[in-house]
């Protein structure tokens, strides 16, 4: 008896399921290129600056985090935290922090890598016309690196849009949680993974998409 | 004689335990010419990099209009505040070798980002003032050109402008044709050449022995982190006196 593929039942819920992508979206970009944007320029700096003990805070910081799975880092945050320390926060909001923290680390190592590619003599051009060092990071260094930095930042984007499925397992409401809910009502499940995963696949592809753009409109001409 | 608007007292400066510079002096006064030649690691471009404090330097002294800049009068030497040395800076108008233009900015904003930032003028006015110089040194009909769009003899020209736009009292070129094309060299050292007509105070390194010939009011040799000669382009050039020169000058090109 063969497989009789059924979607009414994935339709019914595709509202759910939209919402859930929302709110995956939302989260990635709150936490990635607003939270984990400034942390990775903050922590970027602290490593390229000239005080060493910004520099070993800094590098701690990014190789604690990229060698622990965020996986595990989102239970740490939401279980560990509430009752060791006393912190209250929902589910979404441990998440959120996790994954700034996780894309922070990331970024930090993206936008070091866009300040060491910069020609030295740009720096000593701004100071030479009289510029501060701060103010030739904010004018000269910041504008040039960051529109370097972009195609890398896009990818990394991605990759960490796709790690909010993670949070289905602290059921935050997101698409994979919903996916796997609508899963266990209906037992759907080629419907329902294969319209998850065409809708995943849509969005990083319209995001990639949309970086590009940007990353046309911002190029430096040439 | 009029007051010195430069004057370099006893300049010593390390690399960790090498001394590149052993006791530099030098004197400008406004409307100087001044061409520093020698060979290769003599410690030109550290001795122009010191008066544009981009090097620290650990003996001797930098005036500029009679300032003491980078470091507060000895025996308290202190190397000023960070904000002390950024206006100090501005005194003295750099131009680099490899040109360092800002990338993401056009000819105009290049020129003008001094102009608003450090000297806080309003828009109209730095763009006003930036165009007059990029008119001066035949830029302005691409003053919309970001650099990459431009030649290497166009941007070291930008280069020239958005350093003097800045009203400096000393320009600092450090072999700023080097990194040229040959057929790009002319239309570089042809601004210079006006800028200097002009009365422009001019310090500059260079390996260009005619141009050197033709513009110095004043030619200086260095050697091994010291001046070992110096005077008008005449006398360095068909009279050297040490030998040193007198080699350098046997394997120097014209
Ligand atoms: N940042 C640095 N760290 C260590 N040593 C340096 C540094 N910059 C220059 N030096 C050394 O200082 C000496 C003087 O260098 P400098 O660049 O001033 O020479 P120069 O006369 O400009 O030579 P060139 O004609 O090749 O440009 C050289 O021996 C050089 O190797
Ligand atoms: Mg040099």
């Amino acid at each position: 008896m063969g497989y009789q593929l059924n979607f009414a039942p994935v339709w019914r819920d595709f509202d759910l399921l939209l919402s859930g992508l929302a709110l995956g979206l939302v989260m990635a970009i709150f936490s990635v290129l607003v939270v984990g944007n400034l942390i990775g320029l903050a922590a970027a700096f602290a490593m390229t600056s000239r005080s060493t003990a910004l520099r070993r805070i800094a590098s701690a910081y990014v190789t604690i985090i990229r060698n622990l799975p965020i996986f595990f880092l989102m239970l740490v945050t939401f279980f560990v935290l509430p009752q060791q320390f006393g912190i209250r926060i929902d589910k979404v909001q441990a998440f959120v922090g996790t994954l700034s923290i996780y894309a922070g680390a990331y970024l930090t190592e993206v936008y070091r890598g866009a300040l060491l590619a910069l020609p030295k003599g740009l720096r000593e051009a701004g100071l030479a016309i009289g510029l501060t060092e701060g103010q030739t990071r904010l004018w000269v260094i910041l504008p040039v690196m960051l529109r370097n930095a972009l195609p890398a930042l896009s990818n990394n984007f991605i990759s960490l849009f796709k790690d909010t499925s993670v949070a289905a397992a602290i059921a935050v409401p997101e698409l994979t949680f919903y996916a796997r809910q609508i899963n266990n009502n209906t037992f759907r499940v080629i419907e329902v993974w294969s319209v998850c995963s065409l809708m995943y696949v849509a969005v990083c592809y319209l995001i990639a998409a949309g970086l590009r753009v940007v990353e046309r409109r911002l190029a430096i001409p040439r | 004689m009029s007051k010195p608007v430069l004057e370099i007292l006893g300049l010593h400066k390390k690399f960790k335990e090498i001394e590149v510079l052993k006791g530099v002096d030098l004197e400008m006064e406004p409307g100087d010419v001044v061409s520093v030649i020698g060979s290769s690691g003599s410690g030109k471009t550290t001795m122009l990099r010191c008066v544009n404090l981009l090097e620290d330097f650990e003996q001797g002294s930098i005036r500029i209009d009679g300032e003491e800049i980078g470091y507060t009068a000895a025996p308290q030497r202190r190397r000023r505040k960070e904000s002390e040395i950024a206006r100090q800076r501005s005194m003295t108008g750099m131009v680099f070798q490899q040109f360092n233009l800002f990338p993401h900015l056009s000819a105009l904003g290049n020129v003008t980002l001094g102009l608003t930032k450090v000297k806080q003028l309003p828009k109209a006015e730095a763009t006003a003032i930036a165009e007059r110089w990029l008119e001066r040194v035949g830029m302005a009909e691409r003053r919309n050109h970001y650099p990459g769009q431009l030649s290497g003899g166009q941007q070291q020209r930008v280069a020239i402008a958005r350093a003097i736009a800045m009203n400096p009292k000393v320009m600092l070129f450090d072999e700023v044709t080097s990194a040229l094309d040959p057929e790009l060299v002319n239309e570089v050292l042809n601004v210079i050449k006006s800028l200097a007509a002009d009365g422009m105070t001019m310090l500059l390194v260079t390996h260009e022995m005619k141009f050197a010939y033709e513009v110095s009011r004043r030619v200086v040799f260095m050697n091994q982190g010291r001046i070992e000669e110096q005077g008008a382009p005449e006398a360095v050039f068909h009279n050297p006196q040490s030998k040193r020169l007198a080699d350098f000058l046997k394997n120097a090109k014209f």
